[in-house]
């Protein structure tokens, strides 16, 4: 870390993702900086196992949901820009609206956040939160606390509050209804250093 | 005065009236006596009869506003009044030689501060009763500013009476009477992780921004004052200083009594509120080093003078957190072991809260930091620790305690205001004053809010900023502080307390009134109105999770970083002290969510059912029915978040076996619908008494002081369990007779789940009964008026309904006297038995569980040393110990006659 050398110049489509992204140029370049310091084996690629060794993600009960996140079905590896493209929707909204709407959603507009949060859930991509699914990171967060039981309630009564098509299960619509009181952009936010 | 002057004759005859037995020389005596006394000491006993009278008819004005019903209500409280008082006159010289024995006296005197307290808090209330029955006035104008309008009005008439004000505000009441409660519930009431997420921001805006207003409020006066803008004022820079100080602060009262009416977002709300609680601090500091250096005298005033204060800025401010924070912990560890004093625990709650506040007050710290942190530390651990009504009371007290000092706060600033002693007009320097003011909040806050924004997460919209700017409102703790300059130090003391007092009311009123239609104009973001879902409360949690993984993997140490270490350490070690070991479990916010929300259903369900007039309709209807939106938040308001116990009653699709585990929180819920539903009280009263079970010992104690359920008798709950038995004998003799005995279902999950959420009261409540201590009791017919009332007569409610509606054939025989068959032993066996093993006849006509109550009355605990005479011998076969195992004998509700054991 903190190698003074590392600049625009040495990251791999650094303009590209910083015109992409939002990030700042200070920002990526410290990205940089941490996905070198992950990248233990400087191959220019992450792998699951390089994300797992990151200290208290093995306590974050949801942890190894995030670091799937990281590594779309099929995608063994990470390079720095995908990195940066999944970070880049915990960016707040308003940091980048310097850059044109002209491409397609940036990620960190509430639905690109919301999709983030979605694709938590949906484990096996099909649009929806199936009931298992819900379930599954429902048993990681609440744990031991509460009997088998009540989580498979809690689950039913959190999709029967979200499902509006009766379906018994919730589509990413369904899902974006069901948080709109919430203020995503607060919720979904980090304050990255730069 | 003069309005005792016109009473005082009907004192006269009607003391000749009433007391006829009093001679007249006594009564000479008496009124030469009341003469001497009205000369001397007017300012004493007959501007205190002249208060007693205002105040009575003050009372009898408001009741007389209130509308047209109040001519009745106005007469009462004047006319015993009036009797009393006459009446005892007779004898009120207390050195006058005793020629008889008083029947009564009038002791004016002996109760005069209580009764003048007590009455100004009941004229405060009924004002405020007054106020808030006119939507349409509230609507427009806040609360705060009606207050003091009726203060200005209150005032007027205690001027008018004395020709002088004998009621200010002074600051010792104030500050050790009035503010704590208001302090303490704004901590206790405080959004935690809110403020703490905008910790920083909410300090530089207390610190800076106070320092800020106060130095460019103090300095800008002085300079106009240089300039010659105030005339001839015998001024000094310190003392502008110390003004500034004083008035620099806004005042959490007041801006909880406007904010609260606007509802703006959450985060420009906690900005104000937070900063509007924290700058007391820095007041409090900067008051007492600008009071020292005045005393000083400037030249004496060197570096490390200014240092010390500097020093003692962070002493005052550091220091009474650290003792709040203490108090908090001490609060914790206290209702961690209350549990045999459950009546009490709530108490200690508001003592220490207290203690914490005159700690600080003890040690020159600050107070207010102290109790508001006393308040925010404990809150999670006593609602956790403290059994549910217990909670319910310490929000309510709360609730009480503050609003009521509120309002008292806001009407004695009003009469203050009608004080001639006060007034000394300089328009320079109180328009100055004003302007300045607002000038500086506006800058300071712009300036601040600038720096703040390259920081912050989410910026601060320049909406907020105006409305932050705008809500800098200054109050009672400004005035208490003017009242407490030295006036041998300052000379012109009157016009900082005047100038004070104007700039409250400028702030509270013009600017109180204002705020809604500005906020409403510039389309701030209101705080939305949030209906409690689950989906919601599972999300939030996991965006902390997210974020959390998202730090960590981006390699950021953040906020939310700092949040989920301080979470941990909380517990692993702090909630390990502090909070019951029982509490510990099962307390994770979204359960306790989901708690509240299927209690709510359930609510809901039960109202539903009564609307219809029965449960029937469970029967009818094989939908999950949700009622959610119906009660919506009803009551999730009178429980943001209550400490959920685990509780099975959800968990019946997959369990119906299984133990149904208490959960606690249902009593309040209980209550809550009993103060609902009064009509709902009458009947379940009526019902109670036909057909619940008598206590037979009429020798108890009706009252006691240190339970709500106390006395049972082991035998009459052995009797209790025969009568059940009777009765369900009886219901299995008429089925044999062909009239179908109640049945209940065991094979639709879905209906089960509807009918164990009332199902779950009861157990809860049979259960919080045996956790209690020996003075179990489990239910008396004749309590059902008594404070148990409302803890008891719920689940009856239901199963009365229940009954009604379903045409139970079952019903009628039960309703013969059977006190009178003697059941033979061999019958009441064999109704035992076919209890547990005539399943298929049940399946005829299917019944609800609800009438679950009673069937729970069933296997309550037996005393196997019972005394009672019938079905001793038989009974304890059957007795189970747990009530748990017992299979659920499906059963409406027995009803012994009325008249049965009285």
């Amino acid at each position: 870390m903190g190698s003074n050398s590392s600049n625009m110049n040495h990251i791999p489509d650094g303009q590209q993702l910083l015109q992409d992204t939002g990030f700042s140029a200070a920002q990526i370049i410290r990205l940089y900086e941490r996905f070198e310091f992950l990248d233990k084996d400087n191959t220019g690629h992450l792998r699951p196992e390089d994300l797992e060794t990151v200290p208290d993600l093995d306590m974050n009960p949801i942890g190894a949901r995030i670091i799937g996140a990281f590594f779309p079905p099929g995608k063994e590896t990470l390079d720095f820009g995908s990195f940066v493209r999944i970070l880049a929707h915990f960016l707040p909204a308003d940091s980048n609206r310097t850059r044109a709407g002209a491409q397609q959603e940036p990620a960190n507009s509430t639905t690109g956040k919301l999709r983030f949060a979605f694709q938590l859930y949906d484990q096996d991509r099909d649009g929806k939160i199936s009931r298992d699914e819900l379930l599954q990171v429902l048993r990681s967060m609440l744990g031991l606390q509460v009997t088998e039981e009540q989580l498979q309630c809690i689950a039913e009564r959190a999709i029967q509050e979200a499902d509006a098509d009766k379906d018994d299960a919730i589509s990413f619509d369904e899902f974006r209804k069901s948080l709109e009181k919430v203020d995503i952009d607060h919720k979904m936010s980090i304050r990255f250093l730069r | 005065y003069c309005t005792y002057k016109r009473l005082s004759p009907g004192f006269c005859t009607l003391l000749t009236t009433d007391c006829g037995r009093t001679d007249r020389t006594k009564i000479g005596r008496w009124s030469t006596r009341r003469k001497e006394k009205k000369i001397v000491k007017i300012g004493n006993t007959s501007s205190g009869y002249a208060h007693l009278w205002l105040l009575v008819c003050l009372i009898s004005g408001v009741t007389r506003a209130n509308g047209d019903v109040a001519l009745t209500h106005r007469e009462s409280p004047l006319k015993p009044s009036e009797s009393k008082s006459s009446l005892n006159h007779s004898e009120h010289g207390h050195d006058s030689i005793i020629t008889g024995i008083p029947i009564v006296t009038f002791k004016w005197h002996h109760v005069e501060a209580p009764y003048i307290i007590v009455l100004w808090i009941l004229v405060a209330g009924l004002g405020k009763m007054v106020i808030e029955s006119n939507h349409h006035v509230t609507n427009v104008i806040p609360e705060s500013a009606l207050l003091i309008c009726f203060g200005f009005i209150l005032g007027g008439i205690i001027w008018g009476a004395d020709k002088q004000q004998t009621f200010t505000l002074t600051p010792t009441v104030f500050f050790f009477y009035l503010l704590p409660q208001i302090i303490l519930d704004a901590g206790y009431f405080m959004p935690n992780k809110l403020f703490f997420s905008n910790m920083g921001a909410i300090l530089v805006y207390a610190v800076i921004g106070t320092c800020w207003n106060a130095a460019s409020l103090g300095l800008s006066l002085w300079g106009c004052h240089m300039g010659g803008a105030m005339g001839d004022l015998d001024i000094g820079l310190l003392q502008y200083l110390l003004f500034g100080s004083l008035i620099a602060a806004v005042d959490p009262v007041a801006v909880i009594a406007v904010f609260e009416q606007v509802h703006v977002n959450e985060v420009l709300f906690i900005m104000v509120f937070g900063e509007s609680l924290l700058n007391d601090g820095v007041t409090v500091v900067l008051f007492n080093v600008f009071d020292a250096f005045v005393s000083l005298g400037g030249p004496k005033i060197n570096a490390v003078e200014i240092i010390k204060g500097i020093i003692s800025f962070f002493v005052v401010a550091f220091g009474g957190s650290l003792m709040g924070f203490v108090f908090g912990l001490l609060i914790s560890l206290v209702t961690r072991c209350t549990k045999n004093i459950q009546v009490i625990e709530a108490g200690f709650v508001f003592v220490l809260g207290y203690l914490a506040y005159l700690t600080a007050e003890m040690l020159s710290l600050s107070a207010i930091l102290s109790i508001v942190f006393c308040g925010m530390c404990c809150q999670k651990y006593i609602n956790a620790n403290m059994d549910e009504r217990s909670v319910t009371t310490v929000r309510y007290v709360m609730k009480v305690l503050a609003n009521g000092s509120e309002t008292i706060v806001f009407v004695f600033l009003g009469i203050s205001a009608i004080d001639k002693s006060i007034w000394v007009w300089n328009t320079g320097f109180i328009l100055l004053t004003l302007l300045f003011i607002f000038v500086y909040r506006i800058i300071g806050v712009f300036f601040l809010t600038w720096i703040l924004n390259k920081f912050r997460l989410v910026p601060l919209e320049f909406i907020d900023q105006v409305i932050m700017s705008y809500g800098g409102l200054r109050g009672a703790v400004a005035y208490g502080l003017a009242t407490m300059l030295d006036e041998n130090k300052i000379k012109e003391k009157n016009l900082m307390v005047c100038t004070t007092l104007i700039v409250v009311y400028f702030t509270v009123i013009l600017q109180g009134i204002t705020m809604k239609p500005l906020v409403t104009w510039l389309k701030v973001k209101r705080a939305a109105v949030t209906e409690l879902t689950l989906i919601e409360k599972v999300q939030n949690k996991a965006f902390d999770h997210m974020l959390v993984a998202i730090e960590d993997i981006s390699g950021q140490i953040g906020h939310n970083y700092m949040r989920d270490k301080w979470k941990h350490f909380e517990e692993n070690w702090m909630s390990r002290f502090l909070m019951k070991p029982s509490a510990r479990k099962n307390r994770d916010h979204i359960f306790s969510v989901f708690h509240q929300l299927n209690l709510k259903d359930a609510m809901s369900y039960v109202a539903e059912g009564e609307r219809r007039g029965s449960l029937e309709f469970v029967r009818n209807e094989s939908a999950i029915v949700d009622f959610k939106k119906k009660f919506g938040d009803e009551y999730s308001e009178v429980m943001p978040d209550i400490m959920a116990d685990t509780s099975d009653d959800h968990g019946a699709v997959s369990a119906v076996g299984r133990n149904p585990v208490p959960s606690v929180s249902l009593e309040m819920h209980e209550q809550t619908m009993n103060g609902m539903r009064e009509t709902d009280d009458v009947n379940s009263h009526h019902l109670l008494q036909q057909h619940l079970y008598k206590g037979r010992k009429q020798h108890r104690h009706r009252y006691s002081r240190s339970h709500f359920e106390v006395n049972k008798d082991e035998n009459e709950v052995q009797e209790i369990f025969q009568r059940t038995m009777r009765s369900r004998l009886e219901s299995f003799k008429s089925a044999k007779m062909g009239v179908a005995p109640p049945k209940h279902i065991t094979k639709h999950p879905k209906k089960d789940q509807q009918q164990k959420m009332p199902n779950g009261k009861s157990v809860d409540k049979n259960r919080s009964y045996y956790s209690g201590d020996e003075d179990f009791e489990f239910s008396e017919g004749d309590s059902a008026s008594g404070p148990e009332a409302s803890g008891n007569s719920f689940p009856m409610r239901i199963s009365y309904k229940a009954g009604d509606g379903i045409e139970n054939p079952a019903f009628m025989p039960d309703m013969d006297p059977m006190s009178q068959v003697q059941i033979p032993p061999w019958l009441a066996e064999a109704e035992l038995d076919s209890g547990m093993v005539a399943p298929s006849q049940r399946a005829q006509v299917r019944l609800p569980w609800t009438p679950s109550n009673l069937r729970r009355l069933a296997p309550l605990r037996n005393s196997t040393h019972s005394t009672d005479s019938f079905m001793l011998a038989d009974a304890p076969a059957a007795q189970p110990r747990d009530d748990d195992q017992l299979p659920p004998p499906p059963h409406p509700p027995p009803p012994p006659p009325e008249g049965d054991r009285m």
